[in-house]
């Protein structure tokens, strides 16, 4: 019993001169004022942990410091015309960024567009509709779609799905709506439209666990309120939970939109890899992950490099914004609704 | 809640009584999981503020439009994940077999080989993973939770809430950067530091969130024994919250096993064994990709083995911790 040894040497520490010892051990509880023996472990354990906490902050500014560093070749070379030029000529030497930004934003778009009408009817299902027993085995299953590699989802996209959309889905939207430039055009199954169909599976699970989230923490008080005023249910999901939970899910879209910013693998796979603005979104594209991904590794020449990681740091900086904005929004309805709780 | 008119007369007796359903198939209660609504009786008619039949019913019938065209949409969610599945075990289980997971890949047109350097070098890669990110996760987490001092707590929250949400591609680049450019060499070391930097948010946030539901009563019982502090965070706070803490590292494991792109230039690949641990190493899913892409039948067939395997691993790592920390929270209730 090495605690019990320890007891008669802890009476000397300096603990047992004050006036309460429970005031003291309560102090050092939120304070970190260690009583007695161990001191030196005591500062070595808390240094470790700070170190840990401080090495997340050291961490990503070293990420955005060294992407600096490395991209400053392409900043040097082609300034702010980086962006606006659609060349990507690494024969000549000559990068523009314009159609990777084009693609990526493009395929991110449309993914939303498909996504977060289903996620939210699923996150509203989830949290208000469904039968407590269903609720989280339907959750569970959803959240699979989230634990399934990148990599099996472009697998499945080349094998199964794009063939499908180029041979059914792509000539009927084309034949009926042709008139509309978008959809004009030939189809190949992969491209635009088939990684933005990808994109938006792989998002439906982001975007639907965390406004399920958010309006599932709505205060029970707001929806009694609008049954007692004889709301329909669908009436109280409209009246109560939407606006109390909208900043959340609009934290939920950021979010999701950030990750398909983001998403690599099953974009390289899907996408089509032709760096080109077409006016069909079922032509082929290009993003700037899934161009990072394939030319990457293969890159001998530092301009190549630097322009590579000069469109990863603009990349970085896009999600980073997305993410700091989306947290503080799901943050102040998770607050909002607390207080909502709170109040008598 | 089959009925939604209030009438002066109904607000007396009938409310608390639970009324039969008017309609075959109504709507359950919006707040389900709140217990027992009181239900309103059929409408008896003639009230002062009633409201036409036709508008009770076109308010009731779109309610259960919106309730069904919510439950279609879960449905339809579904059906990738199963077409997914399908196929993968579909395909999958056709070129999967022993030799698969032990054997070297073979070069283009001689039939055999398999995945088991693959294999091998991805557990290599999440081992190295699982050094670098747990000790670090769990230190940052214990400082989040046991040492909170404000001012760096919600900066550091933020920014590994942030971190989880930074492209894997881009912490590939950047261990580039940091790593391979640095040595001159692609290595399994570097593939398993970007692996390692990605799971790092997880393990710290599951870490805070369970010694966070530790009782302050354990601590101080601790330190009123007189154990440092600590002692009392590693053999108290941390034993205790210990199923959560591995809940959250099982998770994390989970989520790295699948990433590829950040594996695409730190540990590249190889069709060798691995040979240590700074030289390249293969993947799973790395060398799935590069199948995949490849114009070969029979390479196209390893691809779907190798992601039967993939998706077995993720899933019963991310499903068992659920299930795990599902049991272990209702024996703390």
């Amino acid at each position: 019993m090495p605690h019990l040894a320890r007891l008669s040497k802890a009476r000397r520490s300096p603990i047992t001169k004050t006036k309460s010892i429970t005031a003291n051990l309560r102090r050092s509880l939120h304070r970190g004022i260690r009583p007695g023996r161990g001191r030196l472990g005591d500062s070595l354990f808390a240094a470790a942990a700070f170190l840990a906490a401080a090495g997340i902050i050291a961490l990503m500014a070293l990420m955005v410091y060294k992407l600096m560093q490395q991209a400053m070749p392409a900043v040097e070379a082609f300034g702010a015309g980086f962006v606006t030029s659609t060349e990507w000529d690494p024969v000549n030497n000559n990068f523009g960024a314009l159609p990777f930004i084009y693609g990526t934003v493009i395929s991110s778009l449309l993914a939303l567009l498909m996504a977060v009408p289903l996620s939210l009817g699923i996150a509203i299902y989830l949290s208000q509709f469904a039968p407590s027993w269903l609720r989280s085995p339907l959750g569970l299953v959803v959240e699979l779609l989230a634990a399934i590699p990148s990599v099996v989802y472009g697998l499945w996209g080349i094998f199964v799905l794009a063939p499908f959309l180029g041979k059914t889905v792509e000539p009927f939207i084309s034949g009926h709506l042709g008139g509309i430039p978008v959809f004009r055009g030939p189809v190949y199954g992969v491209g635009l439209f088939a990684a933005s169909v990808v994109l938006a599976i792989m998002i439906i699970p982001t975007i639907s666990a965390i406004s399920r989230e958010t309006m599932r923490n709505v205060s029970r008080d707001q929806k009694e309120a609008a049954q007692a005023l004889g709301a329909t249910p669908w009436e109280t999901v409209k009246m109560a939970v939407l606006p109390l939970a909208r900043p959340g899910i609009i934290g939920a879209v950021i979010l999701g939109l950030g990750r398909a910013l983001g998403e690599t693998m099953a974009v390289t796979m899907l996408i089509g890899n032709s760096p080109k603005i077409s006016a069909s979104i079922f032509a082929p594209a290009y993003s700037i992950a899934s161009v990072i991904a394939s030319e990457f590794a293969e890159v001998t020449e530092g301009r190549h490099m630097a322009a590579l990681i000069e469109m990863a740091l603009i990349l970085l900086v896009i999600t980073l914004a997305l993410n700091l904005l989306a947290r503080l929004l799901v943050q102040k309805t998770g607050s909002r609704a607390t207080k909502a709780k709170a109040r008598p | 809640m089959s009925e939604y008119v209030q009438t002066p007369e109904e607000e007396g007796g009938n409310t608390m009584m639970p009324a039969p359903p008017a309609l075959p198939g109504a709507v359950p209660a919006a707040g389900a999981h709140g217990g027992h609504q009181p239900e309103r009786g059929p409408d008896t008619g003639g009230g002062l503020y009633r409201q036409s039949n036709l508008r009770r019913r076109s308010r009731n019938i779109r309610s259960r439009l919106a309730h069904a065209l919510c439950a279609l949409s879960t449905v339809i969610a579904m059906v990738p994940l199963a077409l997914i599945l399908f196929y993968v075990i579909y395909q999958g289980a056709g070129a999967l077999n022993f030799s698969f997971l032990t054997s070297l890949p073979k070069p283009v047109g001689e039939s055999g080989g398999g995945m088991g350097n693959a294999i091998a070098g991805s557990l290599i890669l999440i081992g190295i993973a699982a050094v670098i990110g747990v000790p670090f996760g769990v230190l940052a987490g214990t400082h989040l939770a046991e040492y909170r001092s404000p001012r760096l707590s919600w900066i550091v929250r933020l920014l590994s809430d942030t971190l989880s949400g930074v492209p894997s591609i881009i912490v590939g680049v950047f261990v580039y950067t940091l790593l391979v450019l640095t040595f001159k060499q692609f290595s399994a070391i570097a593939g398993g530091v970007a692996l390692g930097i990605l799971m790092l948010p997880t393990v710290a946030r599951t870490t805070e969130d369970m010694m966070r539901m530790v009782p302050d009563t354990l601590r101080e019982a601790s330190l009123a024994l007189g154990i440092p502090r600590w002692r009392t965070i590693t053999s108290v706070v941390i034993k205790t919250a210990g199923g959560g803490i591995m809940t959250g590292v099982m998770l994390a494991l989970a989520r790295i096993a699948g990433e590829t792109a950040p594996l695409l230039f730190t540990a590249l690949s190889s069709r060798t064994w691995p040979m240590g641990l700074d030289k390249p190493v293969a993947s799973l899913p790395v060398q799935i990709y590069t199948y995949a892409i490849s114009p070969f039948d029979a390479w196209h067939k390893q691809a779907w083995a190798g992601s039967l395997v993939l998706v077995l691993m993720v899933l019963l790592l991310s499903i068992g911790s659920k299930l795990y920390f599902g049991r272990k929270m209702q024996r703390a209730r």
